[in-house]
């Protein structure tokens, strides 16, 4: 099944050294950019090249890998990278996030609440959260380094002089611990507490960028916000109309050009995992024993 | 009038400088940015710093506000926690000091502004700096400060794109005399404004810096400037002070020669 014609998990062994070094370093000062010496990787830049880098690196032939795109199991990039590793590296893959040991996500956390023991690795595109305010790299690493961090709340607050509300719904800053702020990637806002406190390991990878960060399991994160304008998860105001889950966070689908449109959870092994077991949304088609 | 001068005089503690500079040099290799400059700056007074194009004015004031590092001599602020050299103080604390004590206001509104934010992002900016969390009393100090500088509470949302330079330097104005700082660096406030936007705007300095009791730098070429908001005066050449004392003692009988030019130089209408 693996292509022997590469090292395992494609990286040569001296590359994945390096860049646990950076993952070493990240977990030790959680929310902190790690520069590495990130690789060409057969794929192009924006399709997840730094966590492709991070998942090779932590990958044994013992792990179990899930692969999501914006939630589901069965998009281009998820099937892409899947099928990757498991040409490179031979390792089981598995759609269920209970039984992943490694999942790779691009812009979602699962619903499924995650354990000790495993790890997730996000693709970021862009690592520094204040990019789109201070375009000097020098100088954010300046304001990191002396927590200088005024200027994310200017963001928030162009937010709502705007449009009346913290308007930002996805890649909401965060701080860590009390220390760094940081960018958890794309992710909607709604996946933001998520990242406060839980068990999995998460490790952030931006190949383009150069930069690996990491969140050690039961990590502080808090989404920023103003005391008159808290900080708060949203999402659709629905339920699935697969699987009417009223907790999860949904995709609009648009069905027809006449105005049709559904909600359906974003997170696929969650939805059909509901609708195995029986659960029914409003357009749900009821799931026979055994496969249909 | 005199109930004005009071408070400010009961603010001030007028006996001991707010900003002594010992010695100070820099070079640039061989060339001389600025050589041995001492004064002392006390709290309420505004210094005027002229000279030509190249004299060591900016390189003066970059030093001072610590935006670069002087090749030899003290700086010596008069911070809340007593006097301290801002030339050996650590990074960290003389940028938190330039974002609550100091203002620089610079003379390209577009370098001291943040262009992509609005009017009311860039007032604000320096009260979350240092720990404002609350939307509604910042947007209510914003526009308190917009209208302090002229500027209508309407175009609070607009970028500084949409203003003109003049209402750009107001705003640049605001923006940095918002956390009430005790001194303020200037460097050609005025420049690149037309006369009569130029009077207006040192027309509004003048009252802020009274009013608020600042001590200023200002930096500037312009002898009316100087005429109008300096107590002291300082004449720069080649890098050296070649005369300084009072405003109109300079000014209306300069000593040294090269002052001498510079106020013969000065076209009468």
């Amino acid at each position: 099944m693996s292509d022997q014609a590469y090292n395992f998990a494609y990286l040569d062994e001296q590359t994945k050294r390096m860049i646990r070094r950076a993952i070493l370093k990240g977990v030790a000062v959680p929310g902190y950019q790690v520069p590495f010496a990130s690789r060409e990787m057969p794929m192009p830049y924006g399709w997840g090249t730094g966590g492709v880098q991070v998942t090779a690196a932590c990958l044994t032939p013992d792990d179990t890998l899930k692969v999501i795109d914006q939630g589901a199991d069965d998009t281009t990039n998820a099937v892409s990278i899947r099928k990757f590793f498991q040409r490179t590296a031979g390792v089981a893959v598995t759609e269920a996030t209970a039984d992943a040991t490694l999942i790779q996500t691009r812009h979602r956390i699962p619903e499924a609440a995650l354990t000790t023991g495993q790890i997730l690795v996000y693709q970021v595109p862009i690592p520094e959260p204040l990019r789109f305010l201070e375009p000097r790299e020098t100088e954010t690493r300046k304001m990191h380094e002396l927590e200088e961090y005024g200027l994310i709340h200017v963001k928030l607050y162009e937010d709502i002089a705007r449009h009346g509300t913290i308007a930002t719904s996805y890649a909401y800053p965060v701080k860590v611990e009390g220390r760094y702020v940081m960018d958890p990637s794309p992710i909607p806002k709604f996946d933001n507490p998520k990242l406060s406190n839980s068990p999995a390991l998460q490790l952030f990878g931006a190949g383009r960028e150069q930069r690996i960060y990491a969140l050690p399991p039961f990590t502080h994160v808090v989404s920023l916000d103003f005391d008159d304008h808290p900080f708060e998860p949203s999402k659709a105001p629905h339920d699935c109309d697969l699987c009417g889950a009223g907790e999860s966070y949904l995709d609009e689908v648009i069905t027809d050009d006449q105005g049709g449109r559904m909600f359906v959870c974003s997170d696929t092994d969650f939805c059909r995992t509901r609708c195995e077991a029986g659960h029914l949304g409003a357009l749900g088609v009821p799931v026979l024993k055994g496969g249909a | 009038m005199g109930a004005v001068d009071l408070s400010i005089w009961a603010k001030v503690n007028a006996d001991k400088p707010l900003l002594s500079v010992q010695g100070l040099s820099k070079n640039y290799g061989s060339r001389i940015g600025c050589a041995d400059v001492s004064f002392d700056l006390f709290p309420g007074e505004v210094l005027g710093i002229v000279g030509e194009s190249g004299s060591g004015k900016s390189t003066l004031l970059s030093c001072l506000a610590g935006h670069l590092a002087p090749d030899t001599g003290r700086v010596i602020f008069e911070t809340a926690q007593g006097p301290r050299d801002t030339v050996t103080m650590v990074e960290a604390e003389r940028r938190k000091m330039a974002r609550t004590d100091w203002a620089f206001v610079h003379q390209n509104p577009r370098d001291g502004l943040r262009m992509g934010v609005s009017a009311g992002g860039n007032v604000g900016e320096r009260l979350m700096a240092v720990g404002a969390r609350h939307y509604g009393d910042i947007r209510a100090t914003a526009v308190d400060w917009l209208g302090r500088v002229e500027i209508a509470a309407d175009r609070i949302d607009d970028r500084p794109r949409a203003f003109s330079g003049g209402m750009q330097q107001r705003l640049q104005i605001a923006r940095n005399l918002v956390t009430a700082p005790r001194l303020v660096f200037m460097d050609e406030p005025t420049g690149g404004l037309d006369v009569s936007v130029q009077a207006r705007l040192l027309d509004l300095l003048r009252g802020l810096v009274r009013e608020m009791g600042l001590s200023a730098i200002i930096v500037t070429h312009d002898l009316a400037v100087v005429r109008l908001l300096a107590d002291r005066l300082m004449v720069m050449k080649g890098g050296h002070v070649v005369e300084q004392g009072l405003t109109d003692q300079v000014l209306d009988d300069p000593q040294h020669s090269y002052t001498q030019l510079l106020v013969s130089s000065v076209l009468q209408v």
